[in-house]
């Protein structure tokens, strides 16, 4: 299959690339990390070219400022939890990080602990902090939630969705997860057939086709953006001019437009 | 009253191929580990030939090249001032090469069994390949590089075919352990040949015990 991805991001955004399995959503991220040689085109990021095909440049991956959650995380055994935080750090200065996003991510009282013996869900939180900790000008998250249960998943999508706003990182996350990806992404690129299609609403490309759910307000951020339980699903909704507060009971509507939210 | 020089020999022999063997099989074995295609095909049959090879296979061809008779030798012996035939230095080669895959193959395994997203996430930190294969790879395939370590001594240890051919019996020189015992045999004079064996067979056992005992609890990588 050929696969054509031509897709430009906006500093700080988060996107989300969706797409069935062997879409190429995993080989895209390889590409961008310098890990998959592209057979053509270009990755341009902050002005500098990583890859061209043309020019024969190719940057390898230790030479990009990249960030990379792999779905197995890949935490070094030899290292303990602090130890793999800094072994990200590129800049003396930048020292201070490790405790940060040990904090940050919960994982203080673990600093000094082996990472094999964390769960799944504190390793994930590990392996986020260390990508974080090199200062990436972008953040590739492959599926990094899958392999957790969905009680813990809940709150690792909130541990993300803090990280992200904390450092404002340009972040690719791929994702089965739709609830996940409309609480966290800003845009979703769907992958298929080879192509890349982008939508600029997560809620309306998955739930387009719904209308009247109830469900209730779980957090309702500074922008005004509402955090919808929805029976076993989760959305992000401009809830602005709709006088709900979080914990009331809400209802989702959606005119053809865009969706909108009403107190129950 | 045995003479213990023919041990100290074989020691310092062990040794001195265990250390020199640790400093090349490495980034043999990282090459092997992560390339494919013809090349590296030719490369680790090469590498795997002295499990097959005849010892006196070897330390004939060795004979051949080194000989201060012909080219190479006397050229390595007029520059270099070194005479591989019938000398230390010659069984330290011959050594090497025949213990090359008892080191080799350990570390190329265990850095084969590391899932490639290990050096990837280094990579991804901005850690060059060797800063990768020192700080992240190696040391989490420690038991493998002790298994190799300890495999290698042991061999050298056994060493006698190659290293007849190539080093003789010379006493003080290059008459190791295991070309003594033949010595002795030979005397004939079981009693020495049998406490030459003896020292051996117990330098062997503790070499090994060493290694499976430091191996008891360890499986592969320790994530799984």
């Amino acid at each position: 299959m050929n696969l054509r991805a031509d897709m430009t991001l906006t500093a700080g955004e988060l996107v989300s690339l969706y797409g069935h399995s062997g879409a190429g959503k995993t080989s895209i991220l390889r590409m961008l990390a310098g890990l998959m040689k592209p057979d053509g085109g270009y990755i341009k990021v902050n002005g500098v070219r990583w890859y061209d095909a043309a020019e024969r440049l190719h940057l390898p991956a230790q030479k990009r400022r990249i960030g990379v959650v792999f779905q197995d995380y890949a935490l070094f055994p030899n290292m303990t939890v602090r130890g793999n935080i800094s072994y990200g750090i590129r800049q003396r200065e930048d020292n201070y990080l490790t405790d940060e996003l040990l904090d940050l991510t919960g994982m203080s009282r673990f600093a000094g602990s082996p990472v094999q013996s964390l769960s799944g869900g504190q390793q994930q939180r590990v392996a986020l902090a260390r990508a974080i900790a090199s200062r990436p000008s972008l953040l590739l998250l492959d599926e990094p939630l899958s392999a957790i249960d969905n009680a813990l998943r809940l709150q690792l999508q909130e541990t993300l969705y803090h990280v992200h706003r904390r450092f404002q990182l340009t972040t690719i996350l791929i994702s089965h997860d739709i609830d996940e990806i409309v609480r966290l992404a800003d845009r979703v690129l769907h992958l298929d057939n080879g192509m890349i299609e982008a939508h600029p609403n997560p809620g309306i490309f998955f739930y387009r086709d719904g209308s009247g759910l109830t469900g209730r307000v779980v957090h309702i951020d500074e922008q005004q953006i509402a955090t919808v339980l929805l029976r076993e699903r989760i959305i992000k909704i401009n809830a602005a001019g709709s006088g709900i507060a979080a914990g009331e009971q809400a209802a989702i509507f959606y005119d053809g437009a865009a969706p909108f939210i009403r107190k129950l | 009253m045995i003479d213990l020089e023919p041990f100290w020999l074989t020691a310092k022999l062990a040794c001195c191929t265990t250390l020199c063997l640790f400093i090349i099989a490495i980034p043999l074995a990282a090459w092997l580990s992560r390339r494919s295609g013809l090349f590296r095909t030719v490369i680790e049959v090469l590498v795997s030939m002295p499990l097959v090879l005849p010892p006196s296979v070897i330390g004939f061809y060795l004979l051949v090249v080194f000989s201060p008779g012909g080219a190479i030798g006397a050229f390595i012996e007029q520059w270099v001032g070194l005479r591989f035939v019938f000398s230390f230095e010659g069984l330290l080669l011959a050594s090497m090469i025949y213990s090359l895959p008892f080191m080799v193959h350990p570390i190329q395994a265990g850095l084969s069994s590391l899932p490639p997203t290990l050096q990837e996430a280094a990579w991804s930190l901005g850690k060059t390949r060797w800063q990768t294969l020192v700080q992240v790879l190696l040391p989490n395939i420690r038991h493998q590089l002790l298994t190799a370590v300890v495999l290698t001594l042991a061999h050298t240890v056994g060493e006698f075919g190659v290293v007849l051919m190539i080093g003789g019996n010379i006493a003080g020189k290059t008459r190791t352990a295991s070309i003594a015992i033949y010595d002795e045999v030979e005397a004939p004079n079981y009693h020495n040949a049998n406490i030459y064996a003896l020292i051996l067979v117990c330098l062997s056992f503790l070499i090994l015990f060493i290694l499976y005992w430091s191996n008891r609890k360890r499986g592969h990588y320790p994530m799984w």
